[in-house]
């Protein structure tokens, strides 16, 4: 995407409500983004080369820090998972109003590569209350790229797709000294913004630092109910910068650290005290090595600390503590070779991974000694792979070929923990090993006015931490505790997608879609013979390879502009997950809708959207599912630029569930009902 | 170059360093064969000092590990070759009896002796154990009899049972000592019967089936227990026993015998959320 769309500083800015409304810009981006738009204010260069259509990724465009870019935002200071929701093949699972967990193409982040920059990171819950999207904040990024499937193993294995999310950098623009000030407010559980960013900018150096904090109480559903342990606080500072050593040669480095207190999860049996993440980097670029080019290296560190405790709930069974661990380095390093009509990307990284996780039950009896137990029993993970991919420029069309080849090793490092999960596998070896393979094909064809995408591809990847060593890992959504099995094969992706789309003056449209056919499925199968540990718990699942399991998901988008500053869009998508067994994958999206109006002149802009899913059909009790009923919302945004000599204020409100309606969707955690009515306000001061 | 130097210098004062904690760390061999036991008594009789050496801290009722040695206090030297028997007893109130125990053999060592004691229960403020230990040398017989201050258990926890089951005999089960650890562990117990109150025999071929539980933490168990079963080489009831956590474990038991018919002991079910059958650990 980032070849297809050449973006001036007048940049389109995106941003969703609350309760998952799409806008209009959102659509540009998400769903048309390599189309020309046509608009206004937005400066699109659309190259035409057929090419730059093979990709086949989706870009989400996020920017708190640029008043000049807020415009294009309906909502600029909502978190990332808002942004992220935007994108037509994400949803968020929720387990409260903070640190939701992306899926892309209905599938969970242990079938995903979710990077940053390019870099690994692993959360350090056992219960995924800390994706590592929620380690990063809006005011450090500039984008999100979404790709499906194969096509996003550049970045490591994966089945679903990948997200890589790229850190905002000034990249020596020579702008000097810029500011900005930010504030939001939104009603519903009084969350406060503020941040604050300071940029500097020369030809020969930068540096961008920016720092956000956000505190929210508790929030109301749409029957004016207070959803009790749904508040968070969190603070975010990040510094970026890059110094040419020569003409080619720049280095750079970066430091995010991020923390977050006292969130709650309405959702589940216990809170978050403390999630903290120290992510750095530090990388040397160059223009040209020999005959490549663009060869770009990093080194990188990442810590990430999470505190599970239950010291606010009243009334629990028995108190608990969860703290885990997740320490990462990594390296990458790639080059590009041009050469007439081939492109060339190769790449190789790695990393070493050590997840940690305890759990330590306090009895009633205060005289009887602490129960303890490892849940992730210090796994070491030693990854290293090679990717590479040629896009080959054909007459009326073009192919790209990717591939990935990655060899891990697991080991468990801790005695008590290897000893643990031998209780269940007595002659498991303390070291697995993975030989890890993805191919895939992409073809486009221009056959005027219709654009044609077709592709293929194979894709394996090993079992998660979880999976693999996971030790009486409690799933509050079926109720059950769950045990890794360290035997499990890889799991085995066979994918295609097709898109054919069109485009006229004011129209443009297109019908997508994927199947995965995906062998060795790993999920979670009762095992009656074993007895729950945690009280309350129904029983046991262990981690099983199901024979196979089957997804597809089929989207349609239409696009229409009204007037020149008026947009209506519309976008309908189709999912279904099944298995061997013809039983319903859990977490599979309901047929969904999302549509918006978007009105746009000088310096106003106004969105007012409708989004909505039809009743599930297709769940499965099985994996603690029940039907979720149908819900569609909607919401209002209006935005003002003012000019202040040289400066800019920025002005945003809006609307979010406008008629308070109660509901939840298939993604909320035990149902835990969505946001009732929101009124939001962001103001944004930017020194130029 | 320089680099080179260094990294030789290094080399070299770590060697260096290494060898002088090595000498450091050789600890010198004591000649005391029981230095790593505790020595539970001593007592001067007959002109001998008899020494009593546990692994625990105490008599502690359940199973005992007992080392003995005799020094001749005129020589001061341990003496070997002994002929030793013994006979604990519990002075109760309107009776008397003893407790499963061992023959008292030479431990390797030749002045050292060894055996087990099971004590079923401790001594209080007028019911208490005493040891009658009954020992030869060079021909010549002599007998001693000590008090013996017999503890519960620090932690106050089941390690022996006494119990009379469903074919009326009276039978003693106790645990083999166990250091626990959150992994599959290998678990032993030994089984009598007590014939009259001073004899008591090796129950053989019967089954000790296991259900651990943790009672603070809803009752559950723990997956891939093995059964105690007998194992003649021993004279031990052998099997496995898986604990998931730290923690206190409730080990509930059921005694069944060559017939598969229960001797003592229930299921745990959600009603019965234990066996009358049990021992306990904690760690």
């Amino acid at each position: 995407m980032k070849t297809i769309l050449g973006i001036r500083p007048k940049q389109l800015w995106l941003a969703l409500g609350n309760n998952r409304c799409f806008h209009l810009l959102a659509m540009f981006f998400f769903l048309f983004f390599f189309q020309n738009i046509g608009a206004q204010e937005e400066i699109v260069e659309k190259k035409e080369d057929s090419i730059l259509y093979i990709n086949l990724d989706e870009v989400v465009l996020i920017s708190s820090r640029k008043a000049l870019g807020q415009q294009k935002q309906t909502k600029p200071l909502s978190s990332l998972d808002e942004y992220l929701e935007s994108a037509q093949k994400v949803n968020m699972v929720k387990r409260g109003a903070y640190a939701w967990e992306p899926t892309l193409n209905n599938m969970f982040s242990e079938r995903l590569s979710i990077t940053i920059d390019g870099m690994r990171i692993f959360g350090a819950c056992t219960d995924k209350m800390d994706p590592i999207t929620s380690y990063v904040d809006v005011s450090n990024l500039s984008k999100a790229h979404v790709v499906s499937g194969q096509q996003g193993s550049e970045h490591g294995t994966t089945i679903g797709g990948a997200m890589n999310l790229e850190l905002h950098k000034s990249n020596f623009a020579n702008t000097g000294l810029k500011g900005s000030l930010e504030s939001g407010f939104e009603t519903n559980n009084e969350l406060r913004i503020i941040g604050t960013a300071l940029d500097y900018s020369s030809e020969k150096f930068y540096i961008d630092g920016d720092i956000i904090y956000r505190k929210a109480e508790n929030y109301f559903d749409g029957k004016g109910n207070e959803v009790g342990f749904s508040q968070y606080g969190k603070y975010n500072f990040s510094a970026n910068g890059g110094y040419k050593v020569n003409d080619g040669g720049k280095l750079t480095a970066t430091l995010i650290f991020d923390e977050a207190r006292n969130v709650g999860y309405p959702a589940l049996p216990m809170d978050v005290s403390l999630a903290k993440a120290l992510i750095t980097s530090v990388g040397f670029e160059q223009d040209k090595l020999g005959t490549f080019s663009d060869w770009k290296s990093k080194l990188y560190f990442n810590k990430v600390t999470h505190i599970m405790d239950d010291s606010k709930r009243p009334d629990v069974p028995i108190r608990m503590d969860m703290p885990g661990w997740s320490d990462t380095y990594g390296f990458l390093s790639q080059l590009q070779k041009l050469t007439g009509k081939h492109n060339f990307l190769l790449k190789w990284d790695g990393f070493y991974n050590k997840s940690l996780a305890e759990m330590t039950m306090y009895p009633n009896n205060p005289n009887e000694s602490a129960m303890f137990m490892l849940t992730w029993p210090d796994v070491r993970t030693l990854n290293t792979g090679f990717y590479a991919h040629d896009q080959i420029d054909l007459k009326g069309g073009s192919l790209k070929l990717s591939t990935r080849i990655t060899l891990q090793n697991n080991k468990v490092a801790d005695e008590l923990g290897l000893n643990s999960l031998r209780i269940f596998y007595s002659d498991m070896e303390q070291a697995q090993n993975h030989f890890l393979k993805s191919v895939s094909v992409q073809y486009h064809r221009h056959l005027a006015p219709f654009h044609v995408n077709l592709g293929m591809s194979y894709g394996d990847r090993a079992p998660s931490v979880s999976e693999g060593y996971g030790f009486f890992l409690f799933n509050s959504f079926d109720n059950y505790d769950y045990i890794g099995n360290p035997g499990l094969k890889n799991e085995k992706s066979f994918e295609g997608n097709a898109k054919i789309s069109v485009q006229r003056a004011k129209f443009k449209t297109s019908l997508e879609g994927n199947i995965f056919h995906i062998s060795d499925y790993i999920i979670g199968e009762v095992d009656p013979m074993l007895s729950a540990m945690t009280i309350g718990a129904e029983g046991v699942k262990v981690y099983s390879g199901l024979k196979y399991a089957d997804l597809v998901n089929v989207s349609w988008d239409l696009e229409y502009s009204v007037l020149p500053e008026l947009k209506w869009s519309w976008t309908v998508s189709y999912h279904r997950g099944t298995d061997n067994d013809h039983r319903n994958l859990p977490f599979i999206s309901p047929v969904a809708y999302r549509s918006s109006l978007s009105y746009k002149k000088k310096t106003f802009s106004g969105t007012m959207t409708m989004q909505g899913a039809g009743k599930q059909t297709n769940f499965n009790g099985i994996f603690g599912e029940d039907q979720t009923q149908a819900y569609t919302v909607f919401a209002l945004a209006f935005g003002k630029t003012f000019y202040l000599s040289n400066d800019w204020v920025y002005t945003k409100v809006g609307l979010e569930n406008i008629f308070d309606k109660y509901y939840s969707t298939y993604t909320d955690w035990n149902n835990i009902p969505r946001m009732g009515r929101n009124f939001f306000l962001s103001l944004s001061y930017s020194i130029n | 170059m320089k680099t080179i130097k260094l990294v030789i210098a290094a080399i070299i004062f770590s060697i260096g360093f290494s060898s002088c904690t090595k000498d450091d760390d050789s600890p010198i061999v004591e000649g005391n064969p029981l230095a790593d036991y505790k020595m539970v008594s001593s007592l001067k009789a007959n002109a001998h000092t008899i020494e009593v050496y546990s692994k625990q801290e105490q008599y502690t009722i359940g199973y005992n590990e007992l080392f003995i040695r005799i020094k001749d206090d005129a020589s001061d030297s341990y003496i070997s070759k002994v002929e030793i028997s013994w006979t604990p007893l519990m002075h109760m109130s309107q009776m008397q009896h003893s407790c499963p125990k061992s023959a008292i053999v030479a431990d390797g060592d030749e002045s050292v002796y060894k055996g087990y004691v099971i004590f079923q229960m401790p001594g209080n403020d007028v019911e208490y154990w005493d040891l009658t230990l009954d020992y030869t040398i060079d021909g010549i017989a002599y007998s001693v009899t000590q008090l013996l201050d017999v503890k519960a258990p620090a932690d106050n926890k089941r390690r022996v049972t006494v119990f009379t089951g469903s074919d009326d005999v009276r039978y003693v089960l106790a645990m083999m000592p166990l250091t626990p650890e959150v992994a599959i562990n290998d678990f032993s117990a030994m089984l009598f019967k007590m014939k009259n109150m001073m004899t008591f025999s090796l129950a053989e071929n019967y089954e000790v089936a296991l259900d651990p539980r943790m009672p603070s933490m809803g009752n559950h168990s723990s997956p891939n227990n093995e059964n105690l079963v007998y194992d003649a080489e021993s004279k031990m009831y052998m099997g496995k026993l898986s604990l998931t956590m730290t923690g206190y474990w409730k080990i509930n038991m059921k005694l069944l015998n060559e017939s598969d018919e229960v001797i003592k002991g229930e299921d745990v079910t959600d009603e019965n959320p234990e066996s009358s059958l049990f021992f306990e650990l904690e760690f």
